[in-house]
């Protein structure tokens, strides 16, 4: 069974409808692209599961070996409380693409602040409190390394270059162990120098199959990187398939349109 | 002649100094808390109580405090009440509610400045880590609101030190009125006007102590942009 089911999903803000009906599904260990013109609503989407945005109608499900969680069902009337936001967040990460970094932390503080504040809510915490600060700082230093920045775990983010930093939070986005995770553009903010190191990190993710979600405008990686990729225009799905489809031979007329611009 | 003058002289600057430091400090513990208040006022997403807040501000940044002291403490005596009464206590109360509410507004403006200086991103980067609201203020953004406000701060407090001689208006028997006194004549001393070039000195030894602690303060912050 797919890991993500989304049905039907719809945004507005105000009378702007921005997402008009988005159905895709996603199995575990997928790499997805998302691709699409300034404004076709691909930031709205990663933003709408990651609950910053409460969808307007439609369905989103996530399955896990726990079972079926239905984080979001428009045709509900009660509205999500806090705490049950805040739970559905947990099954997405996101990198953003301006790093959002916390400055006041340093890379590892960065990485551990979360897992540290939700170890506290563990009814073991208190008898065994430092076995368990132990155990999520290696693992951050774990996942820093992962990300080629062993010897940076001490730095604070304005000491880091903007790739760096881009490292650093794509490991606190895995810290939490998230079954999907989703990044936003994460190249688009750094010079062209820089961008080389982070999709060389997120290619390494999609070979250890992690389930991802990538929106971008990086046509090779995407080709290179997924398993499949969505096209979107205007806040609906034009076309989605293996990268051999839509980015090679995309049957719609508005695809090619755009990858034109890509010289494609 | 000097020498039997300026311990007369001395002692009395010192005594108007207190009140000096005592109104400086009086201002500060009411207009801190105060001005965070009326900063939540005017970012307030219910229309009217950010739009009268604002109002008052305006009004309050847009005149000056000296003409905001003549009217508290003279405007109830206009209207036939006797508030203050004539004693000192009178005129230092009316000059902390002048203080307190002309200060809070400056300062409202401060804090409004820096909470909304931290960019969205880090409360949603927050979010999406699944942080509560209360670990999101306490943990990512009141650090980094306490940063961008310490600096304009630290220039609004040196400026009180010195804005306090302004109570000298209403006869406030701060340190500048200490010094003015052996002008008119007092404890058998006149015609000197000395003690008033000497007080620029109590002036300047507070607002440099001040201004040390406060640099240090704002190095405390440097570890971060
Ligand atoms: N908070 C908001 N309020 C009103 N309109 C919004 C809001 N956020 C986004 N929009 C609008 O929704 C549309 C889709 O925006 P979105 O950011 O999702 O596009 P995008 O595909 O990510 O574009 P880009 O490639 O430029 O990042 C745009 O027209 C945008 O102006
Ligand atoms: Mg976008």
């Amino acid at each position: 069974m797919a890991i993500l089911e989304v049905e039907n999903l719809r945004k507005n803000f105000d009378k702007l409808e921005v997402l008009k009906g988005i159905s895709f599904s996603l199995e575990k260990g997928e790499a997805l692209s998302i691709i699409g013109s300034s404004g076709s609503g691909k930031t709205t989407l990663l933003r709408c599961m990651n609950f910053l945005e409460m969808p307007t109608s439609g369905r989103i499900t996530v399955n896990t070996d726990a079972g079926a969680h239905v984080l979001f069902d428009g045709s509900r009337a009660k509205a999500l409380t806090e705490a049950e936001i805040r739970k559905n967040r947990l099954h997405f990460g996101l990198v953003f693409q301006s790093f959002n970094l916390f400055p006041q932390y340093t890379a590892l503080e960065n990485v551990t602040l979360a897992p540290r504040l939700q170890a506290k809510t563990r009814e073991d915490y208190k008898a065994n409190s430092k076995a368990i600060l132990k155990e999520i700082n290696e693992h951050g230093l774990a996942l820093l390394a992962q990300m080629g920045l062993a010897d940076r775990a001490d730095y604070h983010p304005h000491q880091l270059s903007g790739g760096q930093q881009q490292r650093v939070a794509i490991a606190r986005a895995l810290a939490l162990e998230p079954d999907i995770l989703c990044f936003d553009e994460p190249t688009s903010a750094l010079d062209p120098e820089l961008t080389g190191e982070v999709l060389k990190v997120i290619r390494g993710l999609a070979e250890k199959k992690t389930t991802m979600i990538i929106v971008t405008h990086e046509m090779g990686f995407a080709h290179d990187v997924s398993d499949n990729v969505i096209f979107m225009d205007g806040g609906v799905i034009v076309e989605q398939g293996p990268p051999s489809q839509v980015l090679e031979n995309p049957r719609e007329e508005r695809t090619r349109q755009f990858l034109r611009g890509y010289g494609g | 002649m000097f020498e039997q003058q300026f311990p007369i002289v001395f002692h009395s600057l010192n005594v108007g100094f207190l009140q000096t430091l005592k109104l400086f400090a009086v201002t500060l513990i009411g207009a801190l808390p105060l001005g965070l208040i009326i900063s939540f006022g005017s970012m307030s997403r219910f229309k009217p109580l950010s739009a009268l807040t604002r109002t008052f501000v305006w009004i309050i940044r847009g005149t000056p405090l000296m003409l905001q002291l003549i009217i508290i403490y003279y405007g109830p005596g206009l209207l036939g009440n006797n508030w203050w009464g004539g004693g000192e206590t009178g005129r230092f109360l009316a000059s902390a509610i002048a203080f307190v509410i002309n200060y809070a507004c400056y300062f409202s403006e401060i804090y409004r400045g820096g909470i909304q200086g931290v960019p969205q991103g880090q409360r949603e980067a927050g979010e999406v880590l699944g942080l509560t609201k209360a670990q999101i203020f306490f943990r990512v953004t009141l650090l980094q609101m306490i940063k961008r406000i310490v600096p304009p701060m630290s220039n609004e407090i040196i400026t009180l030190v010195k804005d306090t001689s302004l109570a000298r208006i209403i006869s406030l028997q701060e340190i500048i009125w200490a010094g003015q006194s052996f002008l008119k004549g007092s404890q058998g001393i006149s015609g000197i006007i000395w003690p008033l070039f000497f007080t620029g000195l109590y002036y300047l030894a507070f607002s440099g102590l001040l201004t040390i602690l406060l640099a240090r303060l704002e190095k405390k912050l440097d570890y971060f942009h």
